[in-house]
């Protein structure tokens, strides 16, 4: 920046073309929601729609949502994509609990949401039952332009929610 | 081609050796399967014997379920059987060993030394029929969780008996 560029007295009006004002909660919101890092718990046919969700097709990178973790403890949103057995339930739980602050959680498909037509001695009646969900996308299994539809709303919500802190999350989760 | 090779094995069947030849029940045809119904005790010498007479060399046992007759529709000598398919690189044939068991004596003697892949299929046909298969090193539930009460493929289990499990933690080994 040249020394004359500096003297120059600075009106409201310049300063509205080099700054913006807004609420840091708002800007952090921001900022997460236009880089949710996926984690896919995927363990039937919902998988492989979300495959075809992130291929370059539908491309879900337009939204920011494209860096996929094989790591929990390096994505803030789970997606679960089939159907999760009793057995599974305490896997998965360990998973969202790597999870770092803050996180979402998506329930792909209905098996993941309520069990599906699975409603028999050994499969989990809905994710639910052991960790929140922030969003449930319908569908046997759902198009990507459902898992997507699903993400924008869990776009939304980050949107509009606040920051929610690690303990009130905890405690909407018991 | 088929046809003949089934046939062939028919052929066979009078000219094995007499303990063998004891232990059949019956043989049946049907779209060119073989299917033959032996004796329980002599499960591991037929078995044996398929798997290593040079003619038959049934050398791959490509599966091994349990059956429940409670509601068949027609009248069978037991209420459980036991299936094994093998087949013969060899001969490029099929063939299926079955095995009734009695409600009162539900053993049938292990097979996992004879052929490696048993060892989980057996976990598995006790874990879903509670068929305890004698001489296995392992016999402990495969597919449900450790808590579960009951074996939930059986005709009188209620097919929407769901079981919770209240552990916590994820099942230690396999």
């Amino acid at each position: 920046m040249s020394e004359h560029s500096l003297t120059v007295s600075s009106t409201e009006a310049d300063l509205k073309n080099v700054a913006f004002t807004t609420r840091l909660e708002d800007f952090i919101n921001w900022g997460r929601k236009n880089s949710l890092w996926p984690l896919p718990f995927g363990t039937a046919c919902c998988a492989i729609e979300y495959m075809a969700t992130v291929g370059s097709h539908y491309d879900v990178s337009r939204f920011g949502a494209e860096v996929v973790r094989f790591s929990p403890r390096q994505a803030d949103c789970l997606l679960v994509l089939g159907t999760v057995v009793e057995k599974m339930g305490p896997v998965l739980k360990q998973v969202y609990d790597q999870m770092l602050e803050p996180k979402w959680v998506i329930a792909v498909g209905v098996c993941a949401s309520s069990g599906g037509f699975y409603r028999a001695y050994h499969v989990m009646q809905g994710i639910d039952n052991i960790i929140p969900v922030d969003v449930y996308v319908p569908g046997c299994p759902p198009t990507p332009e459902g898992i997507i539809f699903g993400m924008l709303k869990l776009q939304e919500k980050i949107t509009k929610g606040g920051i929610v802190r690690a303990r009130d999350r905890y405690k909407i989760a018991r | 081609m088929q046809e003949t090779d089934t046939k062939l094995l028919a052929s066979a069947l009078p000219n094995l050796p007499a303990e063998i030849q004891t232990a059949i029940l019956a043989v049946e045809e049907f779209k060119g399967e073989t299917t033959i119904t032996i004796r329980k005790e002599n499960l591991r010498t037929v078995i044996q014997f398929l798997k290593t007479d040079p003619n038959f060399r049934f050398d791959v046992m490509m599966d091994l379920f349990a059956m429940d007759y409670l509601k068949y529709n027609s009248p069978q000598p037991e209420r459980f059987a036991v299936v094994y398919y093998l087949v013969s690189l060899f001969q490029t044939r099929r063939v299926r060993i079955k095995v009734f068991v009695s409600e009162d004596e539900l053993v049938v003697d292990s097979i996992h030394d004879l052929y490696k892949a048993a060892n989980w299929f057996e976990r598995e046909a006790w874990d879903l029929y509670g068929i305890v298969f004698n001489g296995h090193p392992n016999l402990v539930r495969i597919l449900c969780h450790n808590e579960f009460v009951g074996h939930p493929l059986r005709k009188d289990y209620p097919s929407d008996q769901y079981q919770r499990l209240k552990s916590a933690v994820p099942s230690e080994g396999l």
